[in-house]
């Protein structure tokens, strides 16, 4: 079980304390990690949040790949600690080369905001370790850039092993393959435009979030060994 | 200085002798009217601040950046006052959206909006989207904000303390917006296209990224005790806020011009002076904290720069360099406060009396159940169209979401968590207005709309305890529209006062006016409720099936009018006759009893009738829920359409049914048992059969199918 979680803030940035709260409500203390600093030593978990890293100047996470703190997330991700970037976190995970594809805009060209139904896809990722593939859960999206895109040959690895983690049973933006979520070869780095931490609340009527985050606080242990930088 | 000072958008010289009238007290009011927002003692040593404002002029001119800015605008109205805005709403006008132009503005407003909104980082939960004819060239963009923050962080626009420095933090200063309060915001539209595409210009752009972390900047120093005091910089730029704060704090001060960070080069002194470059803000610092703030601006890369001292000479004196020549030295009040107060002649309409006499009462009435339900189905419309492209949810505070009759939310925030815990105690914000009303009553009819806002937040289960106003009106040199603001004033003031809701804050925005054409009075009303105990599942628009549909409210065909309905001027075109009446009395009653109900739980679900009367209350239940529901005794359309106050739909569970009706006498408030929820059609017997699908259809489609591509 994790006992720490590092979630980091790039200015522009606007969930992290939302995920700060969900996390508090399994249990799991969170501290804010700025985006100058370079090490993540003694985080259980990663957590790149939701927002708007630089203003989205020229790309969503184009930006922020270059923030000091991405090279301790890869080398967090390197050594097998779990880390998950959640909507813009996943825009920044894609731009720093960490998960494949990309997110462009939107099909209908405007910004959504609105619940989603999800199916798992897969349980060998960070996020649904534990979790029955097939499973439906209500969870909302946020965004203007979610269309997730790769190419022919990328799609069909993804698809092939297993790295598709969630997928939109009414496809919102147009993601190819209905793809919300995606993971890296080891399944320690998830990405999706989901918003799993506002979907923690049964006053807001939506708790589905908690499955995601308790499975990932679940499967991360002790913290990885951190390769000195 | 003083062009832009005296406009008609900043000193209020035409509206502010009749704004006097409003009633601004109570026990929980912390700051009233002056100041950069309102703010209210939530209790728990928590506070909440909040202000409405408009944006009409720019955005008639370039939607996007217009909204975009008005949402800046008023989003550094809340935080300068020590709080973390955690809610926009945005009352919205347009004309109608058959017209390309109008379709142009309400997208490019609704994208402004959004794009502004979101990137900053504060959920927009509500607000409210009208099209009428008179917007066409005058669209209404009001956005109201809230916030919350620790009473002990709440800090003033004033400036004081001899040698204290004045610190401008954010952007940097340009050309865009000069004369943006007076050139746009205090003179009306005309043919001339050359004239008005002169004006882009005067409108300024917005950076959402650069507000935002001013946001984080400003709380931070404000945590930190590291301010005196602060202001935004809105209407009328570095003029408005050096000569506010000296002003208020009763000193002067010294601006050098040539300290102030540029956009461009070769601006001229006036131009530095007025220019509206969006994300500013102007900070009073004691020397000996400067470094501190200093470092805490460098890590939230937020430009700081020293641009004027403190003095005790109670002027206002602009330099070129410390040592330079004095380009102006005048008595900082004087702007401030010696704008001309303004008496202006008053007139009743001539045009009135024939329009209260039109009486609806012989339209031509629908003609069969299928046409009844036609017109119905017609008067639908999802505004999920527009609400969907805003974050409603950031903050994990949105227990109602938009689309219900008022945004629930929890009392909580970032750095302002209350002792209890986060979820529970919550507020209520609703958004209101209604022309239509206004047109043929001024007072009666903004009497109404304050009812209407009140009540709405009680369906929330809310308390109201604060107003805030945005008063559009046309061209004030008109005597019409004079009188039409004072009535409109003397009515809010009625129904504040009999409800004891004080007004914390306002906004007037005049020459609403395209070539000699006035809008309709449109005062809008955003009320702030308090719930004092937020559980799961609070009650919102539904029929459920085996539960009574009751009604709350004054019933029959007294209680309600076709004029100035939806009905009347959508299906007939028609605007004439009186509205129904309103008793304060009943309406305090009203709103007591049904903030009870919801908060006991004793109801599943809630609705007010506004404007489309029962009809469109009715059918929106449905589409909302799903289920239909069989009624009986609703004799026609007029009782169907008609629109009056004090009325309310609540679906009662039978084995509550006993208890409401018990309540309901006990408040002295009528309640008649008008049937049961259920099935997939909304039928009232011998009157109307609307299906469900058929009514979902039109609801989702009414939006997308005006708004496409054509």
């Amino acid at each position: 079980m994790a006992q720490r979680a590092g979630v980091v803030v790039f200015p522009g940035t606007n969930c992290e304390h939302d995920v700060v709260e969900a996390f508090a409500r399994l249990g799991v203390p969170a501290e804010l990690v700025w985006h100058g600093a370079r090490s993540l030593s003694g985080f259980d978990v990663v957590v790149l949040p939701g927002g708007f890293a630089h203003g989205d100047y020229l790309r969503p996470g184009a930006i922020a790949r270059f923030s000091p703190v991405m090279s301790a997330v890869a080398d967090f991700a390197a050594a097998g600690g779990p880390v998950v970037g959640i909507c813009n976190g996943f825009q920044v995970l894609t731009e720093a080369r960490l998960l494949p594809g990309a997110l462009q805009k939107n099909k209908g060209l405007t910004f959504v905001c609105q619940v989603t139904e999800l199916e798992v896809a897969s349980d060998r990722s960070a996020l649904t370790a534990g979790v029955e593939v097939g499973r439906r859960l209500r969870v909302p999206i946020n965004h203007f850039e979610g269309n997730f895109t790769a190419a022919p040959e990328v799609l069909r690895a993804l698809e092939d092993e297993g790295r598709v983690v969630l997928r939109y049973l009414d496809n919102p933006n147009g993601s190819a393959h209905d793809i919300a979520g995606v993971c890296n070869g080891p399944g320690n780095v998830v990405g999706l435009m989901p918003h799993p931490e506002r979907a923690t609340s049964e006053l807001l009527g939506l708790t589905d979030g908690l499955v995601l985050l308790g499975a990932l606080l679940a499967s991360a242990g002790a913290p990885p060994a951190m390769v000195p930088a | 200085m003083y062009a832009v000072m005296w406009s008609e958008h900043c000193s209020y010289k035409s509206s502010r002798r009749h704004l006097r009238r409003l009633p601004t007290q109570g026990p929980e009011v912390l700051v009233g009217p002056g100041e950069n927002a309102g703010v209210i003692d939530a209790g728990d040593g928590i506070a909440v601040a909040i202000r409405i404002e408009s944006h009409n002029h720019p955005s008639a001119i370039e939607p996007y950046q217009g909204a975009a800015t008005g949402v800046g605008g008023i989003i550094r109205d809340i935080f300068t006052m020590g709080a973390r805005p955690v809610a926009l709403m945005d009352p919205l006008r347009f004309g109608p959206p058959g017209d390309a132009r109008n379709r142009w503005v309400a997208t490019g407003v609704v994208s402004g909006i959004s794009g502004y909104g979101n990137a900053v980082g504060v959920p927009t939960v509500g607000g409210e989207l009208e099209f009428a004819s008179c917007y066409a060239g005058n669209p209404l963009v009001n956005v109201l904000c809230c916030g919350l923050l620790p009473k002990d962080r709440l800090v003033f626009g004033r400036a004081g303390g001899e040698g204290n420095l004045a610190v401008l933090l954010g952007s940097t200063t340009g050309r865009d917006g000069i004369g943006g309060v007076s050139v746009l915001a205090s003179a009306a539209f005309t043919d001339d296209v050359e004239a008005e595409a002169a004006k882009r210009p005067n409108v300024q752009v917005g950076d959402p990224y650069e507000e935002k972390r001013l946001i984080e900047a400003t709380l931070e120093l404000l945590d930190k005790h590291l301010v005196f005091g602060i202001q935004d910089l809105g209407g009328a730029g570095l003029t408005c806020a050096t000569s506010e704060t000296a002003s208020r704090g009763g000193v002067g001060m010294d601006v050098d011009v040539d300290a102030v960070p540029l956009r461009e080069p070769g601006m001229e002194p006036f131009e530095i002076m007025t220019s509206e470059s969006q994300e500013r803000m102007l900070a009073i610092v004691v020397p000996a904290d400067l470094d501190a703030v200093t470092e805490v601006c460098r890590r939230w890369e937020v430009r700081a720069t020293v641009v004027g001292k403190v003095t005790t000479t109670g002027r206002l004196r602009i330099l070129k360099g410390w040592d330079g020549d004095v380009l102006a030295d005048v008595p900082a009040a004087s702007l401030h406060e010696d704008a001309p107060n303004y008496d202006r002649p008053m007139r009743r309409p001539a045009w009135l009396d024939e329009r209260l006499a039109d009486d609806p009462a012989r339209l031509p009435p629908p003609t069969s159940p299928s046409e009844l339900a036609n017109d119905l189905a017609r008067l639908l419309a999802d505004p999920s169209w527009a609400f969907r492209q805003y974050d409603h949810q950031l903050f994990l505070n949105t227990v109602v979401a938009p689309g219900a009759d008022a945004a629930v939310l929890r009392l909580s925030a970032p750095g302002v968590r209350p002792s209890g815990g986060a979820d529970v105690r919550g507020m209520a914000l609703s958004t209101d207005g209604s022309p239509r009303w206004c047109a043929l009553d001024p007072r009666a009819g903004t009497r109404l709309v304050v009812a209407e806002s009140a009540l709405n937040v009680a369906c929330a289960g809310a308390r109201p305890v604060a107003l805030v106003n945005c008063l559009n009106f046309g061209n004030p040199e008109h005597p019409e529209v004079m009188w039409q603001l004072s009535e409109a004033i003397d009515g809010m003031a009625e129904a504040c006062t009999a409800l004891g809701i004080p007004v914390v804050g306002g906004n007037v925005s005049l020459y609403n006016e395209s070539n000699g054409t006035d809008i309709d009075p449109t005062p809008v009303v955003g009320m702030l409720g308090l719930i004092d105990r937020l559980r799961p599942g609070v009650p919102t628009p539904a029929f459920v099936p085996g539960s009574r549909v009751v009604l709350l409210g004054p019933n029959g065909s007294g209680a309600v009018s076709l004029a100035g309905s939806r009905w009347a001027a959508e299906r007939r075109g028609h605007l004439g006759g009186h509205l129904a009446a309103l008793d304060l009395a009943l309406h305090a009653r009203l709103l007591a009893l049904v903030a009870g109900l919801v908060d006991e739980r004793l109801v599943d679900g809630v609705h007010d009738i506004s404007d489309g009367g029962l009809g469109v209350a009715l059918a929106e239940m449905m589409v909302k829920s799903g289920t239909g529901c069989r009624l009986g005794g609703i004799a026609g359309y007029a009782e169907l359409f008609g629109e009056g106050p004090s009325r309310v739909l609540v679906s009662v569970p039978s084995v509550r049914f006993a208890t409401v009706r018990e309540r309901s006498s006990e408040a002295g408030v009528p309640a008649t048992d008008l049937g049961v929820g259920g099935g997939d059609a909304l039928v009232i017997d011998g009157l109307l059969e609307l299906g469900l699908a058929d009514a979902l259809s039109s609801w989702h489609e009414a939006l997308p199918a005006q708004f496409s591509v054509r």
